[in-house]
C-alpha cells in the first residue's frame, strides 16, 4: 500500500489537530510546518471537514478545529477517506489455466503468484493502519522524542 | 473506527481493581470471560492452563487475574521463554482478556503492567505477543501500550494443499 501525497498530508494534519485539541489551526500553519503546498492542503482539510473530523472556524484567524476522537480514530479511518483501499488486488485466484504443453509457467500464472504476495503485504499494512489510533501515534511521537 | 461502550467505564470503576495471581476458584469466571470473547467454552483447556501457569511452581510463568468487587474482570497469561525461535530470553503474553462490560477502565493496562513487572523481575527487557491480524481490538490495545512490530514474521502452510 503506497500512500498518496494527500493521504500523508491528511495524516499529518489530523495528528497536528489531535495533538492540539480545541485549538484552531489554519491550513497555512500546518502547510508551513510540514512543507506542503498550502493550496493542496486546503483541499485536504476541506475533505476532512466534510467527513466531520474537522470543524471549520470562520472569520479572522479562522481555520479548523478537531472534532474527532483521537482514542477511536485509526490511521486506516483517515487513509480510507483518500485511498481506494476496497479495491481487491488480484489474488486468491486459483492458478490460472495454462497450456499443458508449455515448458514454463504462463504469464497469467506468474501474475497470479506475484498478486498473492502483494496482497499479503497489503493485508499486513492494512491491519497495521487499522490497529493504530491517533492517540497511539501521539504516544509514539512522545516516546521517540525522549 | 474502534468503538467501545462508554457506560462500561463507569460500571467497572465502581470498585478498586486488584491484580493478583489466579486461584483455582477463579477458573469458572475466567472460562466465562473467555467464552464471552471467543464464543466458545473450553473448560478442559483452561484446567490445563491453570495447572501449567497457575500452580506457582515455575516462577517464569504468570497467570494473573484482575478482581474488582469480588468479580474477576480480566486475566492475562504469560511466560519468560529462553531462545524460543532463536530469540534471546523475553516475556511472551499468550492471552489477555477483559469482560466486555468492564473495558475502558484500564484493566487490560493493569494486567499487562503487572505481567511486564514480573518479566522485569526475571531480568528480561522485551515483551512479545502474537495476534490474528484481523483482531483490531486487541491489536489496538497492544499498540496503545507501545508494542511495535517485532523483527519476526509468523508463517504457516495449509498441509492439505
Amino acid at each position: 500500500m503506497k500512500l498518496q501525497k494527500n493521504t500523508l498530508a491528511a495524516i499529518y494534519s489530523v495528528l497536528e489537530f489531535a495533538a492540539n485539541p480545541g485549538r484552531q489551526l489554519s491550513a497555512a500553519e500546518i502547510a508551513r510546518q510540514y512543507r506542503i503546498s498550502p493550496h493542496h492542503l486546503a483541499k485536504v482539510l476541506r475533505s476532512l471537514g466534510r467527513t466531520g473530523l474537522l470543524e471549520s472556524v470562520r472569520g479572522v484567524g479562522g481555520g479548523y478545529r478537531f472534532t474527532g476522537n483521537a482514542k477511536r480514530l485509526t490511521l486506516m479511518d483517515v487513509i480510507e477517506l483518500f485511498e481506494d483501499v476496497g479495491a481487491p488486488r488480484r489474488s486468491g485466484r486459483r492458478a490460472a489455466r495454462r497450456d499443458p504443453a508449455a515448458a514454463g509457467p504462463s504469464p497469467l500464472e506468474v501474475e497470479d503468484a506475484v498478486g498473492v504476495v502483494l496482497a499479503e503485504i497489503d493485508e499486513i499494512a492494512e491491519a497495521t493502519f487499522r490497529s493504530i489510533t491517533l492517540d497511539t501515534m501521539l504516544k509514539l511521537v512522545a516516546r521517540r522524542r525522549k | 473506527m474502534i468503538w467501545l461502550k462508554k457506560e462500561a467505564v463507569e460500571m467497572a470503576l465502581k470498585d478498586p481493581v486488584r491484580v493478583r495471581s489466579v486461584q483455582p476458584g477463579d477458573l469458572a469466571e475466567v472460562i466465562g470471560i473467555d467464552a464471552g470473547i471467543t464464543g466458545m467454552r473450553k473448560p478442559d483447556y483452561w484446567s490445563e492452563i491453570l495447572q501449567r501457569y497457575g500452580s506457582g511452581r515455575r516462577r517464569q510463568r504468570f497467570f494473573l487475574v484482575a478482581e474488582a468487587g469480588g468479580r474477576i474482570e480480566g486475566f492475562a497469561i504469560g511466560e519468560v521463554r529462553d531462545w524460543e525461535y532463536g530469540m534471546p530470553p523475553c516475556g511472551w503474553v499468550f492471552a489477555i482478556g477483559v469482560r466486555p462490560d468492564a473495558r475502558l477502565a484500564g484493566i487490560g493496562t493493569r494486567l499487562l503492567d503487572a505481567i511486564c513487572a514480573g518479566f522485569r523481575r526475571l531480568g528480561v527487557t522485551t515483551v512479545r505477543t502474537i495476534l490474528a491480524r484481523d483482531n483490531s481490538l486487541i491489536l489496538s490495545f497492544f499498540r496503545s501500550q507501545g508494542l511495535m512490530a517485532a523483527p519476526f514474521i509468523a508463517l504457516e502452510k495449509d498441509l492439505e494443499r
